[in-house]
């Protein structure tokens, strides 16, 4: 019986490594994310009118949008694109080249991008949140834009965004299971595969059903530990 | 007229035939955000009443079941439902119902929402000012009677704004039931952005779709709100 249901028909080191890819996508993602957030809310909160404008068209697009019609714009848009430039090359130089969108950068890209939204709007709250006589302060001790950025605003701002931020990481590291729609190996493709293979799809999907779910508790507590962490100091009522 | 006649035929892309089949996309993909969505919400009261009671048999298995689906990703919840019945219902009197992919994501999207609601209305629940059930409980009012009277309608109210999310993320989230062969919005888009090879077209216009109903229903919850919270705004000043 334990023989039987340990039996991976010999998929189980591919799913190992598609659990891999999945991790991989979310913290390349999460990088792009939280930079595209910061930028967008920065954007969103400047006194110029123009990258005001584009920060919420930014947003109000992608929070409007699904993500897996987004995704497949970028991937097989993104082709065309490339396949444009590529001919364009040809024609004008003569250089003959012919590159493939690569399935992991396009989810990548699509995944940080339309996350990248939800982030800016997580940190315009926050930065929104931190008192303004503490900024003022920090200027009144002569600190440089910079110094009052990394040691006033910043480690303030971290801990309104934190709970924000937190929800978008458990809803990215979900979302990145659509990258098996445009094709990546990662651990829902291969479960897929293999149970349209083995007619098990029950044997395929509950591991990765478990990995998902080990990911998700360990994140919320690692959220958790940070969100003490950044609250020191701070009197709850 | 005529300019429709006009743009129909100065592009190889949108003729009519596409529109029908991005119509044919919105009634999918509307009839299975709404239905789930109907499903979601009746099935989400009672277990949240369940995971807010004090007894740790009616709540621990509402948490298990919140837990797990909010834990995974609604699309491996739609392939094990939708691999799985067909691996496993083939032979059985259900077959006729599953073998349509429309009522496997239809489960799926059912459960799915119903566990987020779930949370949303247990958030809310849990949160009813005690003076509000001490009241109902001096009036003599029975169980049953303070949670339909005062509790469920208190609550449904603060929950609104995390339920209007909550429908925008299932519109959103309904997209990847054209992973399973059902042609919804996305599906629709999928195929013509494959008859065409015409990416931008195909995927814009419906982003563009997807964008107007997101807008349409942010409209009609704010319209909501304000008539159902009508008794918690302030005042007029005269």
């Amino acid at each position: 019986m334990i023989e039987y249901l340990f039996d991976f028909h010999g998929y189980g080191p591919s799913i190992f490594k598609g659990a891999i890819i999945t991790i991989e996508v979310g913290f390349l993602s999460l990088i792009l994310a939280l930079l595209l957030g910061l930028l967008g809310a920065s954007a969103k909160l400047s006194n110029n009118p123009v990258s005001r404008g584009v920060g919420t068209l930014y947003t109000t697009i992608i929070r409007g949008v699904p993500d897996l019609v987004l995704m497949m714009l970028i991937y097989f848009g993104g082709q065309v694109l490339i396949n444009n430039f590529t001919d364009w090359l040809f024609v004008q130089f003569e250089i003959d080249i012919f590159i493939n969108i690569d399935q992991f950068v396009a989810g990548v890209i699509a995944i940080g991008f339309i996350f990248g939204a939800y982030m800016t709007e997580t940190f315009r709250g926050a930065f929104l949140a931190v008192d303004k006589g503490q900024i003022e302060a920090g200027y009144a001790y002569g600190m440089s834009k910079w110094q009052v950025f990394t040691r006033v605003m910043f480690p303030q701002m971290m801990r309104h965004a934190l709970p924000g931020l937190g929800n978008n990481w458990l809803v990215m590291l979900k979302t990145t299971a659509l990258v098996s729609v445009i094709g990546l190996a990662d651990m829902v493709r291969l479960a897929t595969e293999a149970s349209k293979a083995v007619h098990q799809p029950f044997k395929f999907f509950i591991p990765v059903v478990l990995v998902y779910l080990a990911l998700t508790t360990v994140s919320e507590w690692f959220i958790k530990t940070m969100e003490r962490r950044y609250s020191t100091g701070v009197v709850k009522g | 007229m005529e300019w429709l006649e006009q743009i129909l035929s100065s592009n190889s892309v949108f003729k009519l035939s596409t529109f029908v089949e991005y119509w044919g996309g919105l009634t999918q993909t509307v009839q299975l955000v709404f239905l789930s969505l109907v499903i979601g919400l009746l099935l989400s009261f009672p277990l949240a009443l369940m995971r807010s009671s004090d007894n740790p048999y009616l709540s621990r298995p509402v948490w298990l079941f919140t837990y797990v689906f909010r834990g995974t990703p609604l699309i491996v919840q739609l392939y094990l439902i939708y691999y799985g019945s067909s691996f496993t219902l083939q032979d059985t009197f259900l077959w006729p119902v599953f073998k349509e992919a429309f009522y496997p994501a239809l489960i799926a999207f059912v459960l799915n929402t119903a566990a987020y609601t779930t949370e949303i209305l247990r958030g809310a629940i849990v949160t009813t000012p005690r003076g509000e059930i001490e009241a109902a409980k001096a009036y003599g009012m029975s169980w049953w009677k303070r949670t339909h009277r005062i509790i469920v309608p208190s609550a449904f109210r603060r929950a609104l704004p995390a339920y209007s999310n909550e429908v925008i993320f299932m519109l959103h989230a309904s997209a990847i039931a054209s992973t399973v062969t059902i042609l919804d919005l996305t599906g629709a888009a999928y195929n013509i952005y494959s008859r065409y090879y015409a990416p931008f077209e195909a995927f814009i216009f419906v982003a563009f779709v997807y964008l107007l109903i997101s807008f349409s229903i942010i409209y009609l919850f704010k319209h909501l709100e304000n008539k159902m919270m009508a008794h918690m705004k302030p005042a007029e000043a005269k």
